[in-house]
């Protein structure tokens, strides 16, 4: 398994996994997120072909209420 | 009222309101759709880890109905809002809701006063009209400023009548007036927004008479003890002053001047 940084947390995934396969291990429905990796928006259309790597920085976000 | 129109946006509605601090999202819903508005702000925050069944802001908006203007409230640096902002418009665009386009630029100074860092409000709005978007600007009262971000190509500059959250109304007519002048001259159409501060109607009518074209709020419906009331008030209000402002109000002068007949009066008594 390999360590990365979601939303400031420890967690783990299979080597190779990609972005998709991380929400699926999350349980997250795609629909209302977004994802950033190292800091760089990876778009929808992108997330079941970009893998993730160790020590990898995401952040994983969705709207909430706000002014 | 005619539409208004803020880059690609026709807005129906001239008062835009926020989604925040709502004690429930079905009051949330109710409040959103007395107030009239067509635009509506949200924050873009982390996803909460959890599988539990947590039921999303999302859920209870229709996106047929409302475009959404998402907002980099909390943020403290350009680099910051810039990649608040990409985050907000990679959900909307999943949605395909046509605010996949704008965003409320907030990049705040400090917590006490939430108000804007203008070198770095300026900084990010370059940048992100260089990344395509239209920028809606939050910042303070201050007509240089408000120019300097309109210069860089903000779609909408929109000055804070008081503090975020505050209540207090519009503490400097005199400053939102020359930020008028200065963004409407030779470009009477270039859309001034105030937001921030508004506490209740009279404020919403009051900055429409100074010729904004706008007003966007938050907590004044959604921390009113009657946010539903509240909510048509407001809504009431923009309408008020909209119209007001096209109606050539009488000049305020220091005496009186009698609306009934001076002539014509009963013999008085001797």
């Amino acid at each position: 398994m390999v360590p990365i940084l979601v939303n400031g947390k420890l967690q783990h995934i299979a080597p190779e996994a990609t972005v998709a396969d991380l929400l699926e291990q999350l349980k997250l429905n795609p629909k209302f997120l977004a994802v950033e990796l190292n800091r760089h928006v990876v778009s929808r259309a992108d997330h079941s072909r970009t893998r993730l790597s160790a020590n990898d920085e995401l952040e994983i976000v969705t709207l909430v209420g706000g002014g | 009222m005619n539409p208004l129109q803020v880059g690609t946006h026709e807005l129906q509605s001239r008062l835009i309101v926020g989604t925040g601090k709502y004690a429930t999202f079905e009051l949330m819903r109710e409040c959103l759709t007395i107030s009239g508005a067509d635009v509506i702000t949200v924050a873009v925050r982390r996803e909460r880890l959890v599988d539990a069944a947590g039921r999303n802001i999302l859920d209870f908006i229709d996106l047929k109905r409302y475009t959404i203007l998402p907002n980099t409230a909390g943020c403290f640096t350009a680099d910051d809002a810039i990649r608040t902002a990409r985050l907000g418009r990679e959900i909307l665009e999943g949605l395909e809701n046509p605010g996949a386009s704008w965003v409320k630029l907030e990049v705040l100074g400090d917590k006490k006063t939430l108000l804007p860092d203008p070198v770095a409000t300026l900084e990010a709005t370059r940048q992100l009209v260089a990344d395509g978007f239209q920028v809606l600007c939050y910042t303070t009262d201050d007509p240089i400023t408000a120019r300097r971000l309109k210069d860089a190509g903000a779609a909408s500059v929109m000055p804070a009548g008081s503090p975020i959250g505050s209540g207090q109304g519009i503490l400097n007519p005199s400053n939102i007036r020359i930020c008028l002048e200065y963004l409407k001259e030779g470009d009477p159409n270039y859309p001034v927004i105030v937001d921030a501060g508004v506490g209740t109607a009279s404020d919403v009518a009051f900055a429409m008479e100074l010729g904004c074209d706008g007003v966007l709020l938050n907590t004044a419906i959604a921390s009113a003890t009657n946010p539903a009331q509240m909510a048509e008030a407001m809504r009431l209000a923009c309408q008020a002053g909209y119209l007001a402002a096209r109606s050539g109000r009488i000049p305020r002068k220091l005496y009186a001047t009698a609306s009934s007949p001076e002539t014509g009066l009963i013999s008085p008594l001797r």
